[in-house]
């Protein structure tokens, strides 16, 4: 018997109940589907953070206290960071930030309550890539002598001054009044910052004024940004600052009480969470795909024992057990296949739809289509070859006497 | 030219040395070339077995059944199924035609197993159309089995078991499922083969039915009786 004579049978065959065919493939459909919107989900969720964590700037290196470290609350302060920005080879500059707790302010007779503020030096936005868009940042002077400036935020400039422009005016920030110099750009959310809703002050003004517990002292600061000069300078940097700050610190390079982090080492962390989440999303499509195998083979079964007598009259007209045993086996892998393809599609739609409505972030992995779609053919294999085995066993004698 | 069939001391065993049971217990028959035989014998004789081992559908226990000058008692499934396909045609008492597919597509499924010639989807359809005329039926081509009578339907299953063009027609109760108009004008259809020299053999209780054979075989307790003795089994 030819193939394609075989395959023409087992199409016609399929046919012959459209409804039940379909919805034996609905498994396998939902398997594929759901294989492929998951991978897309969760990669489209991995390339979030990563975008959101290139917009802190470009080739930054992060510095900060190590966490759990007796005695952490003192371990990084304003002077490591000059003594970064004095010592350290191929670097651009730096951005120390320390941010006191959320201040009343007040301007244009407006009062509004628990406001970012967050004291950053004079290189703060050109490390940070966020430029000003209206007057201008105050510089190293201004930060040395404390100055009583501050530039806004784009969104509490709007907040407070609507369309006007805020340079030049006076705002009061906790129970210090203060000259706004300028006003940064939009940015938006990133990495759960609003940006736009901080205020942003010299830093060593933030120490005189806003950080006042005595217990861990007005000179600590939270992070301190380094940026290199290029991307190949970074390890050479990570080395210096390192080994800067463990003689500062007073303790061995290999036991730090800060953390000198990369863009790239906080992508890979949140890549290693994002990971571990897409693997069991996976798995448990898989497990959905295995479902719909099961299906599959559950109906092949009926379907043998429903046809006993149409195998019985195929074999006495002189099929071969081989051809019985094609002739079931490709049932089963046309309908994976073709649950296969629908479910290519569903999901691939499904996953632009997702992205379109903004439900959540999507990337559709190239790799999960031929993925999903080889998976659903060995389900096929794998799950119609017992019932299509059980076919061309019957004795042909007992299949035409079956009722 | 040797016997169509020519079967020497058959025997079919079920079961194992003390609980053996012999369905057949040494058979010999010989059918000549454009013979018409019934086969008559009460339940429980071999009839069936015998028409089984007849049809390639089992093999004996022991003894030699030549078919057409080939010695078929001891072949492979493959190889059975090849001799199925190209030396036999069956009617059955059920019809067993595919409940789905037209009149034509029932009578062109041997052609799909033909394992000799890769016959052409035109061929094989002008084939089952001249097979589906020699019956009378060259008007119902696409009618499905429900919408035919069961003289109709038996009449699509002898075209099926024509259109492979077989040296030999196995009939089982071929009318046992039909009233007596429809049995006339199934007999009728088989007299007609049979002038035309094709050989046919026909399992039957009816004696009636069986008068329309040239000849009539009787088996009893896994043997081959005087034809006479048929009418005292019933």
């Amino acid at each position: 018997m030819k193939p394609q004579k075989i395959l023409r049978s087992a199409w016609e065959g399929l046919m012959l109940n459209k409804v039940r065919s379909f919805l034996t493939t609905l498994g396998v459909i939902i398997g594929v589907a759901s294989v492929i919107v998951m991978l897309a989900v969760s990669a489209g969720t991995e390339a979030a953070i990563a975008e959101q964590i290139n917009a802190l700037g470009a080739n930054l290196i992060i510095v900060s206290p190590a966490r759990g470290t007796p005695g952490a609350a003192r371990t990084l302060l304003i002077d490591d960071a000059y003594a970064i920005a004095e010592q350290v080879v191929g670097i651009t500059g730096i951005s120390a930030e320390q941010a006191p707790v959320a201040q009343v302010v007040k301007a244009n007779n407006l009062t509004l309550e628990n406001i970012a503020v967050i004291g950053v030096t004079a290189d703060f936005p050109d490390v940070r890539d966020y430029a000003v868009a209206s007057g201008r940042f105050f510089d190293s002077a201004e930060d040395d002598r404390k100055a009583k400036v501050a530039v806004l935020g784009a969104g509490i400039a709007a907040d407070f001054f609507g369309a006007d422009d805020p340079v030049g005016q006076t705002i009061t920030v906790g129970s210090t009044k203060l000259t706004i110099l300028g006003v940064m750009e939009a940015k938006g959310m990133v990495a759960d910052v609003d940006y736009d809703g901080r205020i942003y002050l010299p830093i060593n003004l933030v120490f005189q004024k806003y950080v006042t517990t005595s217990s861990i002292g007005g000179d600590r600061v939270r992070t301190i940004y380094v940026k290199s000069e290029s991307q190949d300078k970074i390890p050479s940097i990570i080395a210096q600052i390192t080994a800067l700050l463990a003689e500062r610190h007073d303790v061995e390079a290999s036991k730090p009480d800060f953390t000198v982090q990369t863009q790239q080492d906080i992508i890979a962390t949140q890549e290693a969470t994002t990971a571990a989440f897409r693997d069991l999303l996976a798995w448990v499509a898989g497990v959905s795909l295995l479902v719909g195998g099961i299906g599959i083979m559950n109906i092949m079964l009926v379907s043998v024992t429903e046809r006993t007598r149409e195998i019985g009259l195929r074999q006495a007209l002189g099929a071969r057990p081989a051809d019985v045993l094609m002739q079931f086996l490709l049932e089963a892998i046309i309908l994976s296949l073709a649950g296969g393809l629908a479910g290519v599609a569903l999901g691939v739609g499904g996953a632009y739809l997702f992205g379109a409505l903004g439900t959540m972030q999507t990337a559709i992995v190239p790799e999960s289509i031929p993925l999903a779609f080889g998976a659903a053919a060995i389900v096929g294999i794998f799950f119609g070859y017992y019932p299509a085995t059980q076919a061309a066993k019957l004795d042909p004698i007992v299949a035409l006497r079956h009722e | 030219m040797p016997p169509l069939i020519e079967i020497r001391n058959m025997k079919k065993v079920y079961g194992e040395e003390e609980a053996a049971v012999y369905a057949l217990a040494g058979v010999d028959v010989q059918v000549e070339r454009g013979e018409f035989v019934a086969i008559m014998g009460p339940s429980g004789s071999g009839k069936s077995t015998l028409m089984n081992i007849l049809g390639c559908l089992d093999r004996p226990s022991s003894g030699e059944y030549i078919l057409d000058g080939r010695d078929v008692s001891q072949l492979s499934k493959n190889e059975l199924a090849e001799v199925r396909n190209q030396k036999l045609g069956f009617i059955f008492q059920s019809f067993n035609l595919l409940p789905r597919l037209s009149a034509l597509a029932n009578v062109m499924l041997p052609m799909l197993y033909n394992p000799v010639e890769d016959i052409s989807d035109a061929e094989a359809e002008a084939r089952a159309t001249a097979s589906l005329e020699a019956v009378g039926l060259g008007a119902r081509l696409h009618h499905r089995p429900n919408q035919l009578s069961g003289g109709q339907q038996q009449r699509v299953a002898i075209a099926r078991a024509l259109v492979n063009r077989p040296p030999l027609i196995l009939a089982d109760e071929p009318t046992g499922n039909l009233d007596s108009k429809a049995s006339v004008e199934i007999m009728d259809i088989l007299h007609k083969l049979h002038r035309e020299g094709v050989t046919i053999v026909m399992v039957t209780h009816e004696p009636d039915i069986a008068a329309h054979a040239g000849r009539t075989i009787c088996v009893r307790d896994g043997k081959i009786v005087q034809s006479g003795k048929c009418a005292e089994a019933r």
